[in-house]
């Protein structure tokens, strides 16, 4: 959509720069996303975390990669070494001498991993319920909003554990388990914003227009979702980075040889005593990641959805 | 007119919690009873005549359905059975050891964070858009974003190891061993309150009652604490009730932390050694717990606030 804004401005531009001004300016005052865009590059906090998260991803994936060292390579001459530059461990070994840094950075491909792929899992199921729901409404949507308040009411981190405990700690099974428990308030947000879209003028128009319930679907409502559900997503991936790192730090979560920043955390907080380090470099990385991207979220929801500011 | 419609509305919303708890009942049963071995999967094999015995002691050679409905009936009587690790306990005893413990730590943390919150978020309405305001509000999202498991290993390095104020762990009842678990339980709520209360503020600040109030001289202490504050909270109060899950959800990564003896680290020890009595009962105790309390949070919200009316169908 962008692409082409610019593609028949530059078009107009060479014969009438005074009405592809007009034309741009048209468009994008109109253009919910453009908009959105303008407003998120103002907020000053989402911007910075959006800088810092790019460069945590980067790391994370490529830094093991430029490392000398193997996430399970003991370096028996440097156990429990302090950060330094002399040994090579920059942010120095645990008690059998793996080095800290990899083991962050690596650990941090799985929690990172497990927000993605556990908020994708949720993302479909909720986008799929609730606007089944929302969209066929009547009992249809009684029934299966009444499912989903019932399911609210239980304690959603018991059942993780209990389906970590049932179903063994298998890391697809804790994309499942999170993803399948997490879905609640994305159905729920989903079906009233297709409830509240149905009946819109513009669908209204759509229809009186002869726009065939696909296309007002593609068109018209699935644009809409799109801001909140994107709002959704960002603020999700934080929370569920959160329950994953939650279950492995009570080791209940992923298992070694592989390892997250919650199952760092753990490891650290048991000889932080004799070595902060091993603890004091996985909790940064983790809560700078929680930080960035709830600060994102903030952004993006002021960005799309100004009226509702918290 | 109205008591009757919140009575009525309260009424309903009791008969609704029976599906909820049903259904939480009828989940954690077929679900663990779906894991793979059983508590008597021990290191050393049992000879089979012990085996067969444990599982009838235990009716765990009856058909699963019969099963199910002996325990519905059991809970219903208010009796979660023995439990399968803690040989000589049953899970009854166990809760009500564990309860009261987790229930002091959850019940000021909950206290510290409303006052707390509500403080920090009318200061910071008050200030909107100034330093203090954005500094309080950095403090507030940090407070969302760092883990508890995190502050609190940090918190007893700094407090219990370095400068040796407090102890780091255990559990006496004394006030020196329940300061560093309220306040890391506390904190992540205080921060939730505090964004709540400063949005809410903002908006009630500008809105016409409180111009008048103003206007009529007022001073600015009393305008909040007349006018402002009430419907301000409003939000915070139904905030309560996630909160309440969040805060019993904390304790169990708090209480094993701080090793302390509450409900938290019974669950935890009986989701790792496949206890599956004592992780029901306590999945079904802690539910009815946040499903009651829920409960109370909406019948206080009704009663708190004005606009709502349950006269007229819903």
């Amino acid at each position: 959509m962008n692409s082409k804004v610019e593609s028949k401005s530059a078009e107009l531009s060479v014969d009438d720069p005074f009405a592809a001004a007009f034309v741009e300016q048209d468009i994008r005052g109109r253009s919910l996303w453009v908009d959105a865009w303008h407003r998120l590059l103002k907020n000053r906090a989402a911007v910075v975390s959006g800088v810092i998260m790019t460069i945590m991803v980067l790391l994370v994936v490529f830094g093991p990669m430029m490392l000398p060292w193997e996430g399970d390579f003991t370096d028996w001459d440097n156990t429990s070494s302090p950060p330094s530059l002399e040994t090579g461990h920059w942010f120095g070994t645990d008690a059998v001498g793996r080095d800290i840094l990899v083991r962050t950075l690596e650990g941090g491909r799985i929690s990172l991993l497990v927000g993605l792929v556990a908020t994708l899992v949720s993302l479909a199921i909720g986008v799929t319920y609730g606007a089944v729901a929302g969209y066929y409404g009547g009992m249809t949507d009684r029934v299966m909003m009444r499912i989903v308040d019932i399911i609210y009411a239980l304690p959603f981190m018991f059942f993780v554990i209990l389906l970590m405990v049932v179903f063994g700690r298998h890391i697809v099974l804790i994309f499942i388990a999170i993803g399948a428990v997490n879905w609640l308030d994305m159905a729920r947000i989903v079906r009233g914003q297709t409830l509240s879209l149905k009946n819109t003028e513009f669908v209204e128009a759509a229809r009186a227009c002869g726009v065939d319930h696909q296309a007002i679907i593609r068109r018209h409502i699935i644009p809409n979702l799109l801001g909140v559900v994107m709002v959704y997503v960002t603020l999700t991936i934080p929370q569920v980075i959160l329950v994953e790192s939650f279950l492995s730090f009570l080791g209940l979560g992923v298992q070694e040889p592989m390892s997250s920043w919650g199952a760092l955390v753990n490891d650290g907080a048991q000889d932080m005593e004799s070595a902060p380090w091993t603890l004091v470099f996985p909790a940064a990385f983790l809560t700078v990641t929680l930080y960035c991207f709830n600060y994102i979220g903030d952004g993006m929801r002021d960005a799309l959805d100004p009226k509702d500011r918290l | 007119m109205r008591q009757e419609g919140v009575l009525r509305h309260a009424a309903l919303r009791l008969l609704g919690l029976i599906p909820t708890l049903l259904v939480l009942i009828t989940i954690a049963f077929f679900l663990i009873r779906m894991a793979p071995g059983g508590p008597f999967d021990g290191e050393k094999v049992l000879p089979p005549e012990i085996r067969a015995n444990l599982d009838a002691t235990y009716h765990l050679d009856e058909p699963l359905l019969q099963q199910y409905f002996r325990y519905l009936g059991q809970i219903i009587s208010g009796d979660f059975g023995p439990s399968f690790q803690y040989k000589d306990w049953t899970v009854n005893e166990l809760i009500a050891r564990g309860f009261p413990v987790s229930a002091t730590i959850g019940g000021l943390a909950m206290l510290l964070a409303f006052i707390l919150g509500v403080s920090i978020g009318t200061i910071a309405a008050l200030r909107q858009n100034s330093a203090v305001d954005y500094s309080v509000m950095g403090v507030a999202m940090l407070g969302i974003s760092i883990p508890n498991f995190v502050v609190a290993p940090l918190l007893i390095l700094v407090v219990a190891v370095y400068a040796g104020w407090l102890p780091a762990g255990g559990w006496d009842w004394s006030w020196q061993r329940m300061v560093l678990p309220v306040i890391t339980l506390a904190l992540p709520v205080i921060a939730y309150i505090a964004r709540l209360t400063r949005g809410s503020m903002i908006e009630v600040l500008h809105s016409n009652y409180i111009r008048t109030a103003r206007a009529k001289g007022l001073p600015e202490w009393l305008v909040i604490r007349r006018h402002a504050l009430k419907p301000a909270i409003l939000p915070v109060i139904s905030f309560m009730g996630p909160a309440i899950a969040a805060l019993i959800t904390g304790s169990v990564v708090i209480e094993r932390i701080y090793s302390i003896p509450g409900l938290g680290s019974y669950f935890v020890q009986g989701a790792l050694n496949r206890d599956y009595t004592l992780v029901m009962g306590v999945v079904i105790f802690y539910g009815v717990v946040i499903v009651v309390l829920n409960f109370i949070v909406d019948l206080l919200y009704a009663w708190l606030n004005p606009r709502i009316r349950y006269d007229e169908a819903q």
